[in-house]
């Protein structure tokens, strides 16, 4: 059984930012459900409450960068980019300040319907120079975050899980590198955040099946490393699938079949995650289940691409996850 | 840097120089001269506490916009001196206000005259909408309504730094129907922030007078009502606009309402009322007219524009 780990980003966040004078913590009405609360009460001077005002927060925080800080801003991820957009670009991007704008609630992790997933950010952010993109798929990143993110000379946007969140990895995020699950020769697997431990439950069967999986996690989406990634779609035989907790236009599917489409590669790609469609307010499982990120989806997807059915079914899967809607983990039940 | 000029010379050169730049271009933002000419020659000649220019008096062309590849990037905050911490900064918020700028800059001696004939050119980092690398300018502020919200962040960030210099913002009017104003206000004051701006109130704006476009209400109630300390003056007197910015404004941003004529001191440019935001001449013999108007009301000779 997976370890769970509670809250992971309220400790993280608080033993890398306390004390250090230049982090400031910004909070746009979201603090508890961000996981800050007990930072801002145990540092009330490194917080900042913006109110529920993100496009001066966003253009202050590009001020606060000018003055030398570096900001990190927390709201959920929606909230972050579609509104204030143009305060992104001008305020941040362009100038490449160094705010670290951490969205919380990626794609489909909340039941918070259209209005908070953030279903297209990372399409949004890979077009946007000067931004780095980082996800995290497990406790063991989102503890690493922080570091992470403040590595970086520039602005970062970062996909950020909280709440109760499995422990899958061993090593903080090396930004740039990319985690290599596991080696197969017949189908390369390349997922991100959450999508990861779905194909991780997809292995024993897909093996069971005789099949031999090579398995990339990308934590660092942008910038891209594409002669690594295209040294591992060398070292398989049939294609390529990518699972994403995102519409498949513009994410990590789109970077995949990019990388491929310039080097000339001539494998099949099969791209999984949101299909041109919005999704709808519901449990984690049920809407990956229902909009197909999830691990039988996976098995779909390798199926299509070997043309032939293997007979797995959800019960040769490894169990799935499943969150209490009310939990002492959550602030509130998005 | 010592006052050679009295700021009303000042201001009446900025005029001179707008005035000639769109005479031989054929159009320009000759409106915004007239509105704002005495709040950017009183910020430049008086207000701001400023260092010497750090960057040539004749602007470098364009290099390149902020990149990991571009390490040598700066901008043209360089024209108003070092970002030392004892020093004033100063944000030009209506970035379509950068010819009166650029003017600004060259009457008070931060950058030469050939700098304006740079303007719009293509390569010349002397844009027509001020960008970070224009002369004078330290952030993009061409979307309007985000220069109140980075003063206030700079402003907050210096104050805690232990900087004794002050964060002005030069705003326009238009901006007040933003929300984003509005939000920027209101995080001064639960922050106690301390920036100050000064908006020229000239009730114009891009599709004509601004009541037409979109009413704004009482703007001095609404600003105070949001928690900022606020006065109204006439932009135009010189005297007004300093006891103004002498106000105390403990724990409050101070924003000082300059209300101004955008056809003060080229009286012929009423004829073009409301559409004064980009004055293009329609014809040669409006050209001509105007340009005999205005010469004669900024005491010049009329320009003598080859085509």
């Amino acid at each position: 059984m997976v370890e769970m780990v509670s809250r992971p980003y309220a400790s993280a966040f608080e033993k890398f930012a306390a004390g250090n004078p230049d982090i400031l913590c910004l909070s746009a009405d979201l603090t508890s459900s961000c996981e800050i609360d007990g930072f801002r009460d145990r540092h009330p001077d490194q917080f900042l409450s913006m109110g529920m005002a993100e496009q001066n927060m966003m253009s202050f925080a590009g001020g606060l960068g000018l003055a030398g800080y570096r900001p990190f801003i927390h709201t959920f991820g929606v909230f972050m980019y579609r509104r204030p957009y143009d305060q992104l670009m001008a305020s941040i991007a362009y100038p490449r300040r160094k705010v670290r704008m951490m969205g919380f609630l990626p794609g489909v992790t909340t039941p918070g319907g259209m209005t908070h997933q953030s279903i297209e950010d990372i399409s949004v952010m890979r077009s946007i120079p000067n931004m780095t993109i980082l996800e995290t798929g497990d406790a063991t990143e989102v503890e690493s975050i922080c570091e992470a993110a403040d590595s970086i000379d520039g602005p970062v946007w970062c996909r950020v899980l909280r709440g109760s969140v499995p422990r899958l990895f061993d090593t903080p995020i090396k930004v740039g590198e990319m985690r290599e699950l596991s080696t197969g020769d017949d189908i390369l697997v390349v997922t991100t955040g959450i999508c990861t431990e779905e194909a991780m439950r997809a292995r024993a069967a897909l093996k069971k099946a005789g099949l031999s999986i090579r398995h990339l996690h990308l934590h660092t989406i942008k910038p891209f490393d594409s002669k690594a990634l295209l040294d591992q779609i060398g070292s398989v035989k049939h294609g390529v699938i990518t699972l994403e907790n995102h519409v498949t236009e513009g994410g990590v599917g789109s970077l995949v079949a990019e990388t491929m489409a310039d080097a000339g590669v001539g494998k099949r790609l099969i791209r999984l995650g949101l299909r041109d469609t919005y999704a709808h307010g519901g449990s984690r499982p049920y809407l990956m289940r229902y909009y197909g990120l999830d691990a039988l989806a996976l098995v779909r997807g390798v199926e299509d691409l070997m043309g032939q059915e293997f007979g797995i079914t959800e019960s040769d899967l490894d169990a799935a996850r499943v969150d209490e809607v009310h939990s002492l983990v959550k602030a509130e039940a998005l | 840097m010592r006052n050679e000029k009295t700021t009303e010379d000042i201001a009446l050169g900025i005029r001179r120089r707008v005035f000639e730049h769109s005479m031989r271009n054929n159009g320009g933002y000759l409106s915004q001269a007239c509105s704002a000419g005495e709040q950017l020659a009183w910020l430049y000649n008086e207000a701001l506490n400023l260092g010497q220019p750090t960057l040539p008096m004749i602007p470098k062309p364009f290099e390149g916009v902020p990149s990991p590849n571009n390490p040598d990037y700066h901008t043209g905050a360089g024209y108003n001196g070092p970002a030392g911490p004892e020093y004033d900064r100063l944000f030009i918020a209506p970035a379509h206000y950068a010819l009166v700028a650029y003017a600004t800059l060259i009457e008070v001696g931060r950058m030469a005259p050939e700098g304006l004939e740079m303007f719009n050119q293509d390569g010349s980092s002397v844009e027509m909408i001020g960008a970070e690398h224009s002369p004078g300018m330290e952030v993009h502020n061409g979307t309007l309504g985000i220069g109140l919200s980075t003063a206030a962040g700079l402003a907050f960030g210096r104050k805690r730094r232990g900087d004794t210099g002050n964060t002005w913002v030069f705003m326009s009017d238009g901006e007040v129907q933003e929300g984003q104003t509005w939000e920027a206000v209101q995080a001064c004051a639960f922050h106690n922030i301390e920036v100050k701006a000064i908006m020229d109130v000239n009730d114009q704006q891009c599709d004509g007078a601004m009541d037409s476009v979109m009413e704004v209400g009482d703007l001095r109630t609404k600003f105070t009502n949001f928690g900022a300390h606020c006065v109204e003056v006439d932009g135009h007197d010189l005297n007004a606009i300093r006891q103004a910015s002498q106000e105390n404004h403990e724990g409050k941003p101070l924003i000082i309402l300059a209300r101004t004529n955008p056809f003060h001191a080229m009286s012929i440019l009423e004829e073009r009322f409301p559409r004064l935001h980009y004055v293009r001449f329609k014809s040669e013999d409006e050209r001509a007219r105007m340009n005999q108007s205005i010469a004669k009301d900024l005491g010049v000779d009329p320009i003598d524009y080859a085509h």
